[in-house]
């Protein structure tokens, strides 16, 4: 979380003004709602497809992160702003995505055929306390 | 929570586009007198604002602290029936921890950072403000439930279930969790304004590896606050809905798991810890040097253990559940992590230590209650490593050795260190010094009283008495050490009564304490004590670590330090003219939005839909009326009024004009 | 020693919050980012409680039988397009061409009302087959997860009329860029929010 600050910063003893940073065109733009358009649909269709639960995971995750990332970098323009602002929303995706995964883990989400025993509620001694 | 302090449209649209009840309402100027303390945005006012309330929270969560030994003191005890005892001791520790410490923390943050950094005020002047009302009256909420049917009860990690509608029937859980979410906003619209102040408030030359320790710590303290405050919401989010709207997510008949709150709580309640600890870690790195008369040994070692402890704070919650059961694994990796976070820590304590030895002392007040965090923050380091050993832990768990421990580093470590922080920045703040003679007798009786507490504690503890008992039986060998406890307790009280009375005392005898009484090393020394409203008529351009020093030392070549040569100059002793700073204008809207908060709160828990939106009505006015309003009013930038800013800080009469700029025609009063 | 208070002889005009800040970065927009950080941990913390608690409801309804895939995703799709008028008003502010930002501002806000009314309809579909609040854990975690992201997206329809009300009287020019890029920044992380929950809460089987 604070990667950005033990960066030294660009302009300490003379601050510049913001950087100017070239927005893409409207036409970019449209092409990214293109791709984002043409992913969605190709996500609804592996839905469809009977594949293998975990290969259709997969290919939905990895989906889903090209559309969260285009639309981070191009819409959001991290792609060309600052490292700065890029760090600090990724230090919060990195940091959320590790804590949460390891409490799911700790309950075993990721683990077992929770098939086979739906309604186990991990039995916690001191839940009294 | 998205309130965004929108400058751009602001400067567009002046008055005319106000919400409706922005046009009745005049904008505040005063600068001075009682009633500029609700509209002011000048960050060293609130910075005393947040250090006077949440010392009105100190005083009552003490109160709470003796109502509770006194119960304890002999077995069988009478003083509180266990209903009482139980909202005492919840409310004893969410004031000190949510009312006390992390507001005085930020009340440092507030008034020194911007003047240690070198900035005129912080990013957002009326977000800051937004941030303290938020917080007072989160406060205030969370105590009215004493006069609305009970206190919350259920401790301060009301952990669900027990805490579900199921079991816990009253409204007392109900403004805990509102109550809690209140204060989260309040720390989370800090947070944010802080992070953006340092980040991009510094002077020229101020790069991170100048910046003073405080300042870092106030950067890793918030940076955890920002990514610590919305798990808590969440979690209290969740018990919010199945406690007034009849989800199930701690409801275990249903599925249910109790161990989803422990872990979103946990979660946001580790950091919390070091929320705590770093500021006070902050304050003795800043007070150790200047009595010290030495540079900070190894800095970057200290800054870099610093972010360290921020970054593996966030990998230990589940220590505070190892006897839940969190199987093999999990646990071992939490013990791991557990003893690792002891490693920065233990950097820092050496670090002090280093700072200290072969230093020119002068064992001041402030001085004192720093060595005075460092021994005692030891002492629950220590007990600290102990809970990562899994068996041991488990013995530990519920008794009062945790209660030790946490005594150890929040009182012995966070208390101490804000107290050397009120004694080394008061002459910066009100223009005058506190008593040291009654400073060091208040810390030796405080020192006394807080071992005598908190610690027999350990001993306790590891005899099996538990924790959250009210009464317990005479025959258990416990009582010999909590009738001392209670003695300490009270020698506790006595020693903050000194306190206030040192600085009435202090407030009285006016001793002005001149500019840089402590001859320090940091900026906020360089203006004058109390800084005028804009900080620094010039902003100075930073040269080094310890800039201060360096402009009043030189080494020699043999590495001897000696006064800088006085330069003769005499223009710049002279009256310093005119300067015209553009600060911003007091504003009224972060009141109004934040009284709309508990509104909204109120509304929930009686089930008053109405009332709900008129709290919300309330909020979006102050918010609206506040994007819409300029930061600064464009006609009243004005020139010198003689008036001091503070109240209190009219001890030294400035050789200067002191400069007020915001306040205008019938400002002056 | 007061010199750094009061060594300035020369009369001069200091802006409280310069505009040259030390990175050179926007003070708001660092909030804003700083803010958007914070907000993944809000989410997260939500969608981990619906993973937490899927498939280990006691009773019925179960997702499988509720969802209602080609309706959500044309919704979803409806939100994802958002976000390119969304960037076009950005592109038309910064060209200095308001009539056409304000054309894209008020389509941003009618396909952000599109999508919070067909969560609206989603929702009142699911009470009607059995799905409530307090019907099992699942009922308990989808609402609140969906609930929590539509009062996001209903924060930004607000602010995106407000920019409309505000470039209607004149009062949102090129020099407010800024203001329209920062309410563009909220609103795409509401969709990349949308992006992550229509795939790991609709679409991945439990």
């Amino acid at each position: 979380m604070t990667d950005t600050a033990t960066q030294p910063s660009p302009s300490d003893e003379h601050p510049v003004p913001a950087e100017e940073h070239a927005h893409p065109s409207e036409w970019r733009y449209i092409q990214i709602a293109i791709a984002l358009a043409i992913v969605t649909a190709a996500e609804v269709t592996v839905y469809y497809l009977s594949l293998a639960k975990l290969a259709m995971v997969v290919i939905l995750l990895v989906m889903a992160v090209v559309k969260f990332s285009l639309v981070a970098a191009f819409f959001m323009h991290l792609r060309f702003d600052s490292r700065l602002f890029r760090r600090v929303f990724i230090t919060g995706i990195a940091l959320a995505i590790t804590v949460y995964t390891i409490v799911l883990l700790s309950f075993g989400v990721f683990l077992t055929n929770r098939h086979v025993t739906p309604h186990v509620n991990v039995p916690s001694p001191t839940a009294s306390q | 929570m998205a309130i965004v302090e929108r400058e751009p449209i602001a400067e567009a649209t002046l008055v005319e586009t106000a919400a409706p009840s922005a046009a009745a309402l005049r904008r505040p100027h005063a600068t001075t007198g009682a009633w500029s303390w609700f509209t002011t945005i000048d960050h060293k006012k609130i910075g005393i604002l947040y250090g006077a309330t949440a010392f009105v929270f100190f005083i009552v969560g003490g109160l709470e602290a003796l109502l509770i030994r006194l119960q304890l003191a002999r077995p069988n005890g009478h003083v509180l029936s266990a209903e009482a005892y139980n909202q005492i001791f919840t409310m004893h520790g969410l004031t000190m921890i949510f009312l006390v410490v992390m507001p005085l923390s930020n009340g440092f943050a507030n008034y020194i950072v911007p003047l240690q950094i070198g900035a005129r005020d912080v990013a957002f002047p009326r977000l800051n403000a937004f941030g303290y009302w938020v917080f007072v009256i989160g406060g205030l909420f969370l105590y009215s439930s004493f006069l609305l049917g009970g206190a919350p009860n259920g401790g301060w990690f009301n952990y669900a279930p027990l805490s579900a509608h199921q079991f816990a029937p009253g409204h007392n859980i109900d403004f805990y969790v509102l109550g809690i979410q209140i204060l989260g906003i309040a720390s989370l619209t800090s947070a944010v304004n802080l992070i953006v102040t340092i980040i991009n408030m510094r002077a020229p030359g101020m790069s991170f590896m100048r910046m003073p320790v405080f300042t870092w710590m106030t950067l890793v303290v918030n940076f955890l606050l920002l990514f610590a405050m919305p798990v808590i919401a969440v979690a209290l989010v969740l018990l919010t809905f199945d406690r007034l709207f009849g989800t199930n997510f701690f409801n275990v008949s249903a599925g249910g798991d109790p161990l989803l709150w422990q872990h979103l709580f946990w979660l946001f309640g580790h950091p919390e810890v070091y929320i705590l600890i770093l500021p006070a870690m902050g304050v003795v790195s800043e007070v150790l040097p200047v009595f010290s008369r030495k540079p900070l040994f190894g800095y970057p070692f200290v800054v870099f253990s610093g972010i360290a402890i921020g970054f593996m704070g966030w990998g230990v919650w589940a220590h505070h559940m190892f006897a839940a059961g969190l199987g093999p694994v999990a646990t071992s990796g939490f013990a791991i992590s557990t003893m690792l976070i002891a490693v920065p820590t233990g950097v820092k304590i050496f670090n002090w230590l280093a700072t200290i030895a072969g230093g020119s002392v002068r064992a001041k007040t402030p001085f004192l209650m720093a060595v005075g965090f460092v021994t005692m923050f030891v002492i629950g380091g220590l007990s600290g490593v102990t809970h990562s050993i899994v068996p041991a832990d488990t013995q530990q768990t519920d008794t009062y050795y945790i209660v030790a421990h946490f005594h150890y580093v929040l009182f012995g470590g966070s208390m101490f260190g804000l107290f050397a922080g009120f004694y080394y920045w008061w002459p910066k703040v009100f223009g005058y010094s506190l008593n040291d003679r009654i400073g060091k007798v208040q810390f030796w009786l405080m020192l006394i009283g807080f071992n005598a507490t908190f610690g027999p504690m350990h001993i306790l503890g590891l005899q099996g008495m538990p924790r959250r008992i009210y009464r317990y039986a005479p025959g258990m060998g416990w009582s010999t050490w909590n009738f001392i406890e209670t003695i300490g307790a009270f020698i506790i009280a006595f020693s903050v009564f000194l306190f206030i009375v040192n600085v009435w005392r202090s407030k009285r005898a006016q001793v002005a304490a001149g500019d840089d009484p402590w001859d320090a090393r940091t900026l906020e020394w360089a203006t004058s004590s109390p800084p005028p409203p804009y900080n620094f008529a010039e902003i100075p351009v930073v040269h080094s670590r310890d800039d201060l020093w360096r402009r009043k030392y030189v080494e020699d070549e043999d590495g001897k330090v000696m006064p800088v040569p006085p330069v003769a100059s005499t223009e710049e002793d002279q009256e310093a003219g005119e300067v015209h700073v553009h600060m911003p204008s007091p504003s009224y809207f972060p009141l109004v939005a934040a009284l709309g908060l508990p509104i909204i709160g109120y509304g929930l828990i009686y089930h008053l839909i109405w009332v709900d939106v008129i709290g919300l009505l309330v909020l979006l006015t102050g918010v609206y009326a506040w994007a819409l309003e300029p930061p600064t009013e464009p006609e009243v930038e004005i020139e010198a009024h003689g008036e001091p800013d503070h109240p209190d800080g009219d001890g030294e009469p400035e050789p200067v004009p002191a400069l007020t700029a915001g306040g205008t025609e019938g400002g002056s009063e | 020693m007061s010199a750094l208070a009061t060594s300035a002889a020369t009369t001069r005009t200091h802006e409280a919050t310069p505009h040259a800040t030390s990175t050179g970065l926007s003070n708001v927009k660092l909030a804003v980012w700083a803010f958007l950080a914070s907000e993944c941990l809000l989410f997260g913390a939500l969608i981990s409680t619906y993973l937490l608690y899927r498939g280990r409801s006691i009773v019925g309804p179960y997702p499988h039988q509720i969802y209602d895939i080609p309706y959500t995703s044309v919704s979803s799709f409806v939100l994802l397009m958002s976000s390119l008028t969304m960037v076009l008003a950005l592109a038309a502010v910064q060209r200095g061409d308001t009539r056409r930002m304000r054309v894209w501002l008020l389509a941003t806000a009618l396909l952000g009302m599109t999508f919070v009314g067909g969560q609206a309809y989603e929702f009142t579909s699911f009470v009607r087959q059995g799905l409530t609040l307090h019907t099992n854990l699942f009922g308990s975690s989808f609402f609140v997860l969906t609930g929590f992201h539509g009062a996001h997206v209903t924060i930004g329809i607000v602010m995106l009329l407000s920019l409309f009300g505000l470039s209607l009287r004149g009062k949102l020019g090129p020099e407010n860029a800024e203001t329209v890029e920062l309410i563009g920044l909220y609103w795409h992380f509401v969709d990349v929010v949308w992006i992550v929950i229509f795939t790991v809460v609709y679409l991945i089987p439990s």
